[in-house]
């Protein structure tokens, strides 16, 4: 069950009109692209997603699945948004309550077993792995962990375990954390127990309906065995544009930690079907990613580009990451920037951050038209 | 849908030399991603075609990996759809030759089709063509049969192959040649009614014909209106290995490029899962085209780089068509190359071509 119903707030402009998991990333990719290839490389073939923020675009990409494999006969992935019922209906209000009401969607299937997932992290990880390691541990909930720095761990949910990792208390941005494993929020539950609990949880008024705040303290509270699965490799949470942006320069390390091009455990997407990208006789292209589609007549250095950008001579894209169909014309300066898709940037403009401007990088929304003579400060949106 | 569409591969030969021993020329890689395939049959669905055969011979386990079921055209439909129709031989009765028995052993094909019309073509020239247009033209002036033709500005090597049509004032086809200095270049195509064209297979077979095109249409223009559309759209035709890599690389003219694959119709192709190109530190490419999946640390100049191409640090790649997933490791040198798919060039080699008889290397090898 993929949680991908978040807004996103903190990706300001780029979730205007997006659900955070439909956010592009990596130069070709959306977010959901990788818990949904984790499921289909994992051998995981029922998947239900559960939408709620702007769903239009997600929905639509999604599909039947096709792209990660799961347009299958029995099972697949299933898009499950709030609905009104006879005698109830309502917005997901938290993450245990989007799962509880979707009990029935979860029963067809009959499931020993529940993985609950969330659709806005960036990270590759062998799920199978992880439902060994419960069936092992004879858990009645395992939940990913990852070692966190010590001076980080006060900013998430931290799980302190015995020895063998058997979770005894959870703390939630504690102020003086006493473990650096770090919840990933990634649980696999036995589902009987689960459905026990999501309903118990449900008839509580004064439960917030979440994993991490209710749900999880009273599995602990009741001496249910809870264990912590170790996860390592790279993992990054992009939801802020800070995080995003850096998740984005983390892809163009001569050596990156997250490797793209593994054939062992490929990331799946819907492929536009562009022609190849043309990199003219004018350009220089050093440090970068480009998708298909791209027509490179300037320099290009430590950037992405998704499909179909097309950068004019003489113009300059560093530390950038330029969004899908953007026009950048002649003569333009890109720094540090994200630009949205479907942006026309004209000859000549200039997009970098400003002295004494509150963050450095510049965030610019979809659809938007930036003018040579535009002050391009800490964000613009223009145009529809 | 008004027209059905036959991709007859039964005429084309084996003219690629290494890149034709183990797949047929339709199954040709071509332009970075494509197959040569891939045009033919993106103009046929860009008009709104549904109803599609390919008439394939020889070598032909290629080019079924790579139709699929048609989905990447939207061809994976529950009514028609995408026909890979080889040949058949097991009516005894059958005395039919050449392509005809191709027409002959799937006429169940055209049948069954609920189109009026039918559009027959070959896989070598390589255009982005309105087929809608010719099919009105067709209609307006009440043709027979209409076929399209180029007319080249210059005659190039590859031209010399092809045949040539002799057009009156009104665009009537009074002769079709293979004389050598015409500039009207018969595409390959022709657009013809389905009653017309099963009267026509029908008669060709009693009367001991063998080339459907030739026999039944070329030799009959007295009996026959056949019309001449003319196409003016970029065009080239591949029919030997020189064409083959000219054209390849007739891609690096920025005009050619957008008018061939940014015009309103797309040309489409079996989706591959690979990330976007990789650029290292140190990357030296210029006027070349590069296909996702590409990790290029070395140089590349005015090369066409298939999907999944590895150039190490130190390689230089030069007027080179390089396809999928080879790998050109450190401190070698190429120039004027085509490497088929799979091949390994190792640290240190060099392989210079010459321009007009570019260096083919058969695909996996190693080197």
């Amino acid at each position: 069950m993929l949680l991908a119903g978040g807004e996103g707030k903190r990706l300001e402009l780029l979730t205007k009109n997006l659900a955070k998991p439909a956010v592009y990333f990596g130069g070709k990719y959306r977010i959901i692209d990788f818990p949904l290839s984790n499921c289909t490389n994992s051998g995981i073939d029922t998947v239900g997603v559960l939408t709620q923020y702007q769903p239009l675009v997600l929905n639509t990409y999604i599909g039947i699945g096709s792209a990660w494999s799961l347009d299958r006969k029995h099972g697949g992935v299933t898009v499950l948004p709030p609905f009104q019922a006879q005698d109830r209906g309502d917005w997901y209000k938290g993450t245990a309550d989007a799962i509880y009401q979707n009990i029935n969607f979860v029963e067809q299937y009959n499931p020993k077993y529940v993985l609950i997932l969330s659709g806005d992290h960036i990270y590759k990880m062998n799920y199978a792995k992880m439902l060994k390691y419960h069936k092992q541990k004879e858990a009645d909930v395992t939940i990913s962990v990852l070692e966190v720095p010590w001076e980080e761990a006060s900013r998430f949910g931290i799980l302190n375990t015995t020895d063998d990792l058997r979770i005894h208390t959870f703390d939630e941005k504690p102020e003086n954390p006493k473990s650096n494993l770090a919840s990933m929020g990634i649980y696999i539950f036995n589902w009987e127990l689960l459905k026990k609990y999501l309903i118990e949880d449900a008839e509580n008024p004064h439960s917030s309906h979440d994993f991490g705040k209710n749900v999880l303290p009273s599995l602990l509270q009741d001496g249910k065995r809870l264990y912590a699965f170790q996860f390592q490799g790279y993992w990054k949470d992009v939801g802020t544009v800070e995080s995003l942006w850096q998740a984005n320069m983390d892809l163009l390390d001569d050596e990156p930690q997250f490797n793209l091009n593994e054939t062992g455990w490929r990331m799946y997407s819907v492929n536009p079907n562009q022609p190849p990208q043309f990199i003219s006789r004018n350009a220089t292209v050093n440090r970068a990613l480009i998708n298909e589609g791209c027509l490179v007549d300037g320099n290009v250095d430590h950037s992405i580009l998704f499909f179909g950008v097309q950068v004019g001579a003489g113009s300059t894209v560093k530390d950038s990451v330029i969004m899908p169909n953007v026009k950048i014309g002649k003569n333009v300066v890109i720094e540090k920037a994200i630009i949205g898709e479907n942006t026309i940037i004209e000859d000549g403009a200039v997009i970098r951050a400003e002295e004494g401007q509150q963050r450095e990088i510049t965030l610019i929304g979809e659809n938007s038209h930036i003018k040579a003579d535009d002050a391009v400060g800490l964000e613009v949106t223009k145009g529809v | 849908m008004e027209i059905m569409g036959v991709i007859n591969l039964d005429n084309e030969q084996d003219f690629l030399n290494e890149l034709t021993y183990f797949r047929c020329g339709a199954a040709v890689p071509f332009g970075g991603r494509y197959r040569l395939i891939d045009f033919v049959i993106s103009n046929m669905t860009n008009a709104g075609m549904n109803d599609i055969a390919v008439f394939t011979r020889k070598k032909y386990r290629s080019l079924m990996d790579h139709l699929g079921k048609g989905k990447a055209w939207d061809l994976d439909t529950k009514y028609g759809g995408l026909f890979i129709l080889p040949p058949d031989w097991n009516d005894p009765t059958d005395v039919s030759k050449g392509d005809l028995q191709h027409f002959h052993n799937n006429l169940d094909y055209f049948y069954r089709g609920k189109a009026e019309y039918v559009l027959i073509s070959g896989s070598q020239h390589i255009c982005n063509i309105d087929y809608q247009e010719a099919y009105e033209h067709h209609l307006k002036t009440e043709a027979d049969i209409t076929v399209i033709y180029k007319k080249v500005d210059m005659l190039e090597p590859e031209h010399k192959q092809c045949q040539k049509l002799e057009t009156s004032h009104e665009g009537r086809v009074l002769k079709v040649t293979n004389e050598e200095y015409n500039n009207n270049v018969y595409m390959n195509m022709y657009i013809v009614s389905k009653k017309l064209l099963l009267q026509l297979v029908e008669h060709g077979i009693a009367h001991g014909a063998s080339h459907f095109f030739n026999d039944c249409i070329a030799n009959e223009l007295e009996n026959l209106h056949v019309q001449a559309f003319e196409y003016k759209g970029v065009h080239s035709v591949i029919n030997s290995v020189q064409s083959f890599y000219k054209n390849n690389l007739q891609l690096l003219d920025p005009e050619f490029y957008h008018e061939l694959f940014f015009s309103e119709q797309t040309i489409l192709t079996k989706v591959k899962n690979e990330p976007p190109a990789r650029y290292l530190n140190g990357a030296n490419v210029v006027n070349s085209l590069v296909g996702n999946g590409c990790i290029i640390e070395g140089t590349v100049e005015n090369s066409i780089l298939f999907r999944g191409v590895v150039v190490k640090k130190g390689a230089v790649v030069k007027n080179s068509i390089i396809m999928q997933r080879c790998e050109i490791q450190g401190n070698t040198n190429i120039e004027n190359v085509i490497l088929d798919k799979d091949v390994t060039l190792t640290e240190g080699k060099r392989l210079i071509g010459n321009e007009q008889m570019p260096f083919v290397i058969p695909k996996q090898k190693v080197i």
